[in-house]
C-alpha cells in the first residue's frame, strides 16, 4: 500500500529539474536572488560587527575595523566575562527576568475575558468601549509619567523603585493592544462552537476555559511575544520606575553606553546579551507570532 | 462583529431551550446568546454571598501580597527570584479566581440582571486598568500642563507659550515632521519589495532571507543604538577607521566623519532614521508579505495573459489589493514615529540639532525638573496623534461594518 502511493507520488510530483526552475516549478528569478542577497547582507552586517567586536580586545576594538578580525585577530572571550565581574549587567539580567516574566503573563488573563465579552456577548456600549481601547492604543505612554509618578512615589503608594509599579504599569500599557489583538483574533473563531456549548448549558466561564481559551493559542502566543519584546525592551519605565539595584538589562546597557573611557570595551559583549533572550524567544516562537499577527487583524 | 451579533438569526438558541414559545418574528432579537441554564430566574443567595466574599478576599489579598512584596521584602528572604515567581504564581492565579467569584457572584444574580450584567463583568478589571492607567493620567497631564513646574499652582497658559517660544522646542516639532515624512513612507518601501521579492524566491530561500530581515525585530531600540553607534564610530584620520562607515567612506576617498555631529542637510537625523527603519523594515514584511499571498492568483494570470509586465502587474493589481495592509503599516509605523525617544536620548540627546519631542519631554520633566512644561509638550505630543486616532476609529468602523 505504501510503496504503491510512494511511487504515485514519485511518478507525479517530480518531473524533471529543468533550469531556470524552482522545485515547484516556478521561473527563478535573478534578480530576486541578487536584492535579497544584498539585503540579507545590509541587515545583519551592523549585527554581526557587533558580535564580532564583543570578541575583540580592548586594543583591537579600538585599533582596527572588526572586518579585518579574521588577520588582524585580537580574539577573546574577556569582555564576557568582564561583563558579569565589572559592569551591573549581570545582576540586571535577572532583573529583566523577573519584571519580563509577571508583565507578560499578567495582561493576558485580564484581557483574555474582555475580548472574550466583546466577540461573543452583546451588551450597551459595547461599541463605545471598543472604540475607546482603538483610541488608548494609540495615546503615548509618556502622558502617564508624571501622574503615576505621583501616584507611586513617596507621596502616593510608595511603590516607585520596586517591582510590582513596573509590572502594573506594564500590564495597564499592554491592555489595549492585548484585548485588540485577542478580540480580533476571537471573533474568527466559528460562532457554532459557542452555540453549542451554550445549549450544553456551559457558563460563560466554563466556555471561556474549555473552548475560547485552548481555540485562542495562537493569538495568545502573538500578543505574549509582542508584550514580552516590549517589555524586556524597555526602556522609559524602567529606567523611571525602578532604582539602580533593580534595574533592568536595557537599562544598565543604557548606562553604559553613555559611559567615556573605562568599560567601554564591554558595551559590545553587554549589548549582545541584552539581545539574546529576545533573539531566542523571537525565533522559537516565531511561526504563532506570524499567524497571530496576521489571523483577522488585518485584511487585505 | 457587532453589526453581526445583532442581526443574527436567534433561531438556534429559542428553538432549542424553548420550543413552545415561539417568539414573533418581529421582535428585536432577545439576550439569546446569554440564554442557557446558567442564568435560572431566582436570585441564588448562596452564589451570590460566596462571589462577594469571594472577590473582596481576593482583591484584598492580591492588594496586601504585592504590597508586601514592595514594602517587605525581607519576609520572602530578599530573594528577586522569589519575590518574581509569588508574584507571577498570584498574579495569575488571582485573576482566576477574581473572574471565577465575579462569574459566580452575578450567575447568583436573578436572570435577567445576571445577563444584563455578566459583559461588564468580564471587562471591568481591564477597563479598571486602562482608567487608572492611561485615561486618568492623560486627564491629569492636560490638567499639570497649565499648572507650575511642581504642579502645585495653575499659571494659565505660561507653559504653552513657553514651549512655542522656544528654539529646541520648534526644532524638535520640525524634526518629528522630518521623521513623519521619511521614516514610515520608506519602511513601507522597503518592507514592500523584501515581501515581494521574498515571494518569488524558493521556499527554503524565503524563510531564511526573511529571517535576516526580521532579526532586528527582536532587538530594542537601546541594544539597535549599540550596534549603529559601532557603524557610526569616528576615528581621527591618524588612526584606521573603526566604524563600518568612515570605512567605506574613507574608501572611496573621503576624509574620516563625526557622523553623529554632523547636521549638514539634517545628516546626523536621517542615519539615526536609518535605525529605525532597520528595526521596523521586519514588522512591515510580515504583513506586507501575508497580505500578498493572499492575492488570488487569477487576478494575478489574468494580467499577465493580458500582456501586462511584472512592474505593471505589482503595481496595478496586487498594490491595490493590498491597500488595506500597507495603511495598518503605514500607521502602526507612524505611532511609533511620533513617540521615538530611545534612539535620540541614547545616541545624541538631541544635540547638533536632532532633537525630538518625546526627548525634549524627557529633558524638562527630569532633567530640568518643569513638570509644567513637560505636561505642555506631552500635550503637543495629543494634539499631534489626534488625526491619526481618528483615522484609526473610523477605519475601525468601516471595517466592523464590513465584516
Amino acid at each position: 500500500m505504501s510503496n504503491l502511493t510512494d511511487a504515485a507520488a514519485l511518478t507525479t510530483q517530480k518531473p524533471r529539474r529543468t533550469r531556470g526552475l524552482m522545485a515547484d516549478g516556478r521561473q527563478r528569478s535573478l534578480t530576486a536572488i541578487i536584492v535579497m542577497a544584498v539585503l540579507c547582507v545590509l541587515w545583519t552586517l551592523p549585527t554581526v560587527g557587533l558580535l564580532v567586536t564583543s570578541l575583540r580586545s580592548r586594543d583591537a576594538q579600538a585599533q582596527t575595523g572588526w572586518w579585518t578580525a579574521l588577520w588582524n585577530g585580537g580574539w577573546t572571550m574577556e569582555n564576557y566575562r568582564g561583563v558579569f565581574n565589572g559592569t551591573s549587567i549581570g545582576d540586571s539580567f535577572l532583573n529583566s527576568v523577573i519584571v519580563a516574566i509577571p508583565a507578560t503573563i499578567i495582561p493576558i488573563m485580564f484581557a483574555a475575558f474582555a475580548a472574550y465579552a466583546f466577540s461573543f456577548m452583546n451588551f450597551k456600549g459595547k461599541d463605545i468601549l471598543f472604540i475607546l481601547i482603538v483610541i488608548v492604543m494609540v495615546v503615548p505612554i509618556q502622558v502617564a509619567f508624571q501622574p503615576m509618578l505621583n501616584l507611586l512615589g513617596p507621596n502616593g503608594l510608595g511603590i516607585s523603585g520596586e517591582y510590582i509599579g513596573v509590572w502594573l504599569l506594564h500590564t495597564g500599557f499592554g491592555m489595549p493592544l492585548a484585548i485588540y489583538t485577542l478580540r480580533n483574533y476571537m471573533s474568527t473563531l466559528p460562532r457554532t462552537v459557542i452555540e453549542s456549548a451554550k445549549i450544553d448549558g456551559a457558563s460563560h466561564f466554563q466556555t471561556f476555559w474549555k473552548l475560547i481559551v485552548p481555540m485562542s493559542v495562537p493569538a495568545l502566543a502573538a500578543f505574549a511575544i509582542l508584550q514580552f519584546l516590549w517589555v524586556w525592551n524597555d526602556l522609559l519605565i524602567a529606567k523611571l520606575f525602578l532604582t539602580t539595584q533593580n534595574s533592568t538589562v536595557i537599562v544598565s546597557l543604557q548606562g553604559l553606553l553613555g559611559a567615556q573611557g573605562q568599560g567601554t570595551e564591554y558595551l559590545p559583549a553587554g549589548a549582545f546579551i541584552s539581545m539574546l533572550i529576545p533573539m531566542i524567544v523571537f525565533f522559537t516562537l516565531q511561526r504563532y507570532f506570524v499567524r497571530g499577527l496576521t489571523a483577522g487583524a488585518v485584511k487585505g | 462583529m457587532s453589526a453581526d451579533t445583532s442581526t443574527r438569526p436567534d433561531s438556534l438558541d429559542d428553538g432549542a431551550l424553548s420550543p413552545g414559545e415561539p417568539s414573533p418574528p418581529d421582535q428585536p432579537a432577545p439576550p439569546g446568546p446569554d440564554d442557557h441554564a446558567a442564568h435560572p430566574d431566582d436570585a441564588n443567595v448562596a452564589k451570590i454571598l460566596i462571589g462577594l466574599v469571594g472577590i473582596v478576599g481576593i482583591l484584598w489579598g492580591l492588594g496586601n501580597l504585592f504590597l508586601a512584596l514592595a514594602y517587605h521584602p525581607e519576609w520572602f528572604a530578599d530573594s528577586k527570584i522569589l519575590i518574581g515567581a509569588v508574584a507571577l504564581v498570584a498574579g495569575v492565579g488571582g485573576a482566576y479566581f477574581l473572574f471565577f467569584f465575579l462569574n459566580m457572584f452575578v450567575e447568583g444574580l436573578p436572570g435577567g440582571l445576571s445577563r444584563g450584567l455578566m459583559p461588564y463583568v468580564f471587562i471591568l478589571p481591564s477597563f479598571s486598568l486602562i482608567a487608572l492607567m492611561l485615561l486618568y493620567p492623560t486627564i491629569q497631564t492636560i490638567n499639570y500642563s497649565f499648572a507650575n513646574s511642581d504642579s502645585t499652582k495653575y499659571v494659565g497658559l505660561k507653559n504653552y507659550r513657553y514651549i512655542f517660544g522656544n528654539s529646541e522646542f520648534r526644532q524638535a516639532l520640525i524634526n518629528n515632521v522630518l521623521w513623519l515624512l521619511i521614516v514610515p513612507a520608506v519602511t513601507v518601501f522597503v518592507g514592500l519589495i523584501v515581501a515581494v521579492l521574498a515571494d518569488k524566491l524558493s521556499t527554503s530561500g524565503e524563510k531564511v532571507s526573511k529571517s535576516f530581515v526580521f532579526l532586528p525585530m527582536a532587538i530594542s531600540f537601546v541594544g539597535a543604538s549599540a550596534i549603529w553607534s559601532l557603524v557610526y564610530a569616528f576615528d581621527p584620520a591618524s588612526e584606521d577607521a573603526t566604524g563600518l562607515l568612515n570605512a567605506v567612506w574613507r574608501a572611496f576617498g573621503g576624509g574620516p566623519q563625526s557622523w553623529l555631529q554632523n547636521y549638514d542637510f539634517r545628516l546626523n537625523s536621517f542615519l539615526l532614521m536609518v535605525i529605525l527603519v532597520w528595526l521596523q523594515v521586519g514588522f512591515a514584511m510580515i504583513l506586507l508579505s501575508s497580505a500578498i499571498k493572499g492575492v488570488p492568483e487569477e487576478t494575478v494570470e489574468a494580467a499577465r495573459i493580458d500582456g501586462a509586465s511584472e512592474f505593471q502587474i505589482f503595481t496595478k493589481v496586487v498594490v491595490p489589493q493590498i491597500r488595506g495592509t500597507i495603511i495598518t503599516v503605514f500607521v502602526t509605523t507612524l505611532i511609533l514615529v511620533l513617540k521615538v525617544f530611545d534612539i535620540v536620548y541614547v545616541l545624541t540627546d538631541g544635540r547638533d540639532k536632532t532633537q525630538v519631542i518625546a526627548n525634549l519631554f524627557f529633558t524638562e520633566l527630569f532633567r530640568n525638573s518643569q513638570g509644567g512644561r513637560a505636561s505642555a509638550i506631552v500635550v503637543v505630543l495629543l494634539l499631534a496623534v489626534t488625526p491619526v486616532l481618528i483615522y484609526q476609529v473610523r477605519n475601525f468602523r468601516r471595517e466592523e461594518l464590513s465584516r
